[in-house]
């Protein structure tokens, strides 16, 4: 489905069914240098299961216009700008990584248009290594290689998770090459530097009162447990769902994931 | 804090795509000889035809044994996904038939296995296909076969008979300029001499019943999906490409490039050519294909010193009229190997013997450790005479404008003791001049 956001088009996957905002709205945010089919085992479910999907490339990833936010808070403003143009009203917001900042921003800026707040692979202050953003800006290929090798839970890769015959971690690599390619100008550099400069996580947790999941990677070497603690601490009612997975727990654990996220919505729903 | 260093070739021949089985704790990758695979419930099986959850349901279309060989093969290809099919003609059809429907073109290299040309001149013809020859080495003859209509442009890695090594990064990027992707067959050479997609190729597949099988025992094929051609963004462009741009409606009007950015391909040619012309493989098959891959690196490396001991002996003879091995200084081709093929140009190439259709015949059938057969690849030595055997019916004149000669061999060098090849080889030299 395309949208117009800020005079520049959107492009929202909605899981192979036409868009319905009279059933529930989920909205799936993407991470940084990735698109919507990062989704690809949780959306299409989600949809067929009776939600209104909504998996927006962010602005300048992937097939949607205009150029990459600079910003967490811009990212999130757009988030309901999204909301708007698909004509939804209220909305779970589900974030990845650097999506996951989004949703909790979104969340907090615009409370009354959030009935749930699933955080995927989430954490505060989402500090990106030195090494990774030099990388980001005199590498971007190398800063690809090191992102695919630390999001999955093994860079030996096991039975695939993602389909008959599919390489997760080249999936994932291929993808992040492709944004590179097809994407706005330093688009790594861009998204880390948003994560990097998010400033006010611990505010907008503090103001979380929705419903709200962690989902965690026991084995994320990006955003460990661990380091997830200031938002799960400042977030007291949140359920903490932990997965056998890395960082790219979508793919390296679909279905734990899923089901997950589609008990998480049934309890939105009961709250709402 | 570095990144984890990414495992080597031969950790990945041994383990990519498996793990100890969850079940029995088997440590070989079990042949799940099954037909079909039980739904959890009426929800789940709903969700396996939908494509809203992985796994398997019916072995024409995946099957965990096959799954283990596909993502394995994907692992030392770098690409994104693998469909393991019957045979590698199997595969060829199923990565052409999946970009190229009636009206449609592909741009191909002359120097093609048999079968493959046969395939693409005559049988796809039929199907309203039509495909341009042109010489491998000539960029111009390739940019001026490309129509509106080209789906794709494909060569072979090595080609047939006289290993033209196909500049693929030149290739690559005359088909990219025109929206079209690169597809290669890498039989020859293996991922273990090559990787076709870090040279800009697109797609490609094996004949995995040679090098990869390397035991002459299965028959398979293996297409893999590099996930580097943007299908849309070419889409967008040129209008091609609708099987994978464009709703669907042998699967519910899905549109693969929405369901998968990098993957489309992959998951086009398994939902539609594996379910629809199922041309699967055996798990039987792919188990002992697994079993090959096992030890592909250190075969590899040996078929290649094997085959340069062979080939400075026969260069060295004086029966023998020329011998095409892109190392050798005579080979067109050799400074594009030391670039593109730095670890070796494979073990089977041809040579010329001197002498009628009749000396070629002696040699062939005096050897004794060379298998006289159509087959390459194998950990045995193979011999073929086409002259006397394949082409036996063409006569000297025909044969030559196919590129054959009467006294053309082709050998397929296996892991013998190399002393114990040559002596054959001297032993057949030696039939071949008597009757000179």
């Amino acid at each position: 489905m395309l949208l117009t956001v800020h005079a520049h088009e959107v492009y929202c996957y909605t899981g192979g069914k036409a868009f319905d905002p009279t059933l529930p709205v989920i909205v799936l945010l993407h991470g940084a240098q990735n698109d919507h089919s990062v989704w690809a085992l949780q959306s299409r479910a989600l949809a067929h299961r009776g939600h209104a999907v909504l998996a927006p490339d962010l602005p300048g990833h992937g097939r949607s216009g205009g150029a990459a936010l600079t910003t967490v808070e811009a990212m999130a403003a757009w988030v309901i700008a999204v909301l708007d143009a698909a004509g939804a009203g209220r909305a779970m917001l589900v974030g990845h990584s650097m999506g996951s900042l989004i949703a909790l921003e979104a969340a907090h800026l615009a409370p009354q248009r959030v009935s749930g707040l699933a955080l995927l692979g989430a954490t505060f202050p989402m500090e990106v290594s030195d090494a990774l953003l030099d990388a980001a800006r005199t590498e971007p290929d190398a800063a690809i290689d090191m992102v695919a090798a630390w999001s999955h839970a093994s860079w030996l890769p096991g039975p695939s998770t993602a389909g008959p015959g599919t390489s997760v971690t080249n999936t994932a690599r291929r993808l992040m090459q492709r944004m590179a390619a097809r994407g706005a100008p330093e688009l790594f550099m861009t998204d880390f530097a948003a994560c990097n400069a998010y400033a006010n996580g611990e505010i907008a947790a503090a103001s979380i009162t929705c419903p709200t999941l962690f989902v965690q990677g026991r084995k994320d070497m990006m955003t460990p447990p661990r380091s997830a603690k200031l938002l799960t601490g400042a977030i007291k009612h949140a359920r903490v769902v932990g997965v056998d997975a890395g960082h790219a727990m979508m793919s390296e654990a679909p279905e734990a994931v899923l089901d997950a996220m589609l008990s998480f919505a049934r309890y939105s729903q009961m709250s709402a | 804090m570095s990144a984890p260093r990414p495992p080597g070739f031969d950790t990945l021949s041994l383990h990519a795509g498996s793990a100890p089985d969850p079940a029995t704790g088997a440590r070989a990758t079990p042949i799940h000889f099954t037909s079909s695979f039980a739904f959890r419930d009426s929800d789940h099986g709903a969700a396996l035809f939908n494509m809203e959850q992985a796994g398997h349901v019916y072995s024409r279309i995946s099957n965990p044994t096959n799954a283990v060989l596909e993502e394995r093969i994907a692992a030392l290809e770098g690409g994104v996904a693998g469909i393991a099919t019957a045979s590698g003609q199997a595969a060829l059809h199923l990565g052409l038939s999946t970009l190229a429907g009636a009206g449609d073109h592909i741009v191909a290299s002359r120097a093609l296995y048999g079968g493959s040309h046969n395939l693409l001149a005559y049988t796809l013809r039929r199907f309203g296909v039509e495909t341009t020859f042109v010489d491998p080495r000539d960029l111009d003859a390739w940019r001026a076969a490309i129509r509106p209509t080209t789906r794709l442009l494909f060569g072979e890695t090595l080609g047939n008979p006289g290993l033209d090594v196909l500049d693929i990064p030149a290739i690559a990027q005359l088909a990219h300029a025109h929206d079209l992707p690169l597809m290669v067959d890498a039989t020859f050479t293996t991922p273990y001499l090559q990787r076709p997609f870090d040279l800009g190729a697109d797609l490609l597949f094996h004949s995995a019943t040679k090098f990869l099988c390397g035991h002459g025992t299965a028959i398979g094929g293996l297409l893999v999906d590099g996930g580097t051609f943007d299908w849309q963004a070419a889409h967008e462009r040129s209008s091609r490409f609708a099987t994978l741009c464009e709703p669907y409606d042998g699967f519910h009007g899905m549109v693969f490039s929405e369901e998968s950015t990098v993957g489309a391909f992959a998951l086009r040619a398994r939902r539609e050519g594996l379910r629809d012309f199922g041309a699967a493989m055996s798990p039987h098959n792919a188990f002992a294909i697994l079993q090959g891959i096992e030890t592909l690196g250190l075969r590899m490396e040996r078929h290649v010193d094997n085959t340069r001991r062979v080939v400075a002996f026969l260069a060295a003879q004086p029966m023998v009229a020329s011998v095409s091995y892109p190392e050798l200084d005579s080979h067109p081709d050799r400074l594009l190997a030391r670039r593109i093929l730095p670890k070796g140009c494979g073990a089977v190439f041809t040579f010329e013997l001197k002498g009628d259709r009749a000396a070629g015949r002696r040699f062939a059938d005096g050897l004794q450790v060379f298998s006289h057969l159509a087959n390459v690849g194998d950990a045995k030595s193979l011999v073929i005479h086409p002259a006397s055997t394949t082409h036996f019916r063409v006569p000297a004149a025909q044969l030559a404008a196919s590129g054959v000669s009467e006294g053309t061999l082709r050998l397929s060098v296996g892991l013998e003791d190399p002393d114990d090849l040559i002596d054959d080889l001297k032993r057949g030299l030696k039939l071949a001049a008597k009757g000179a």
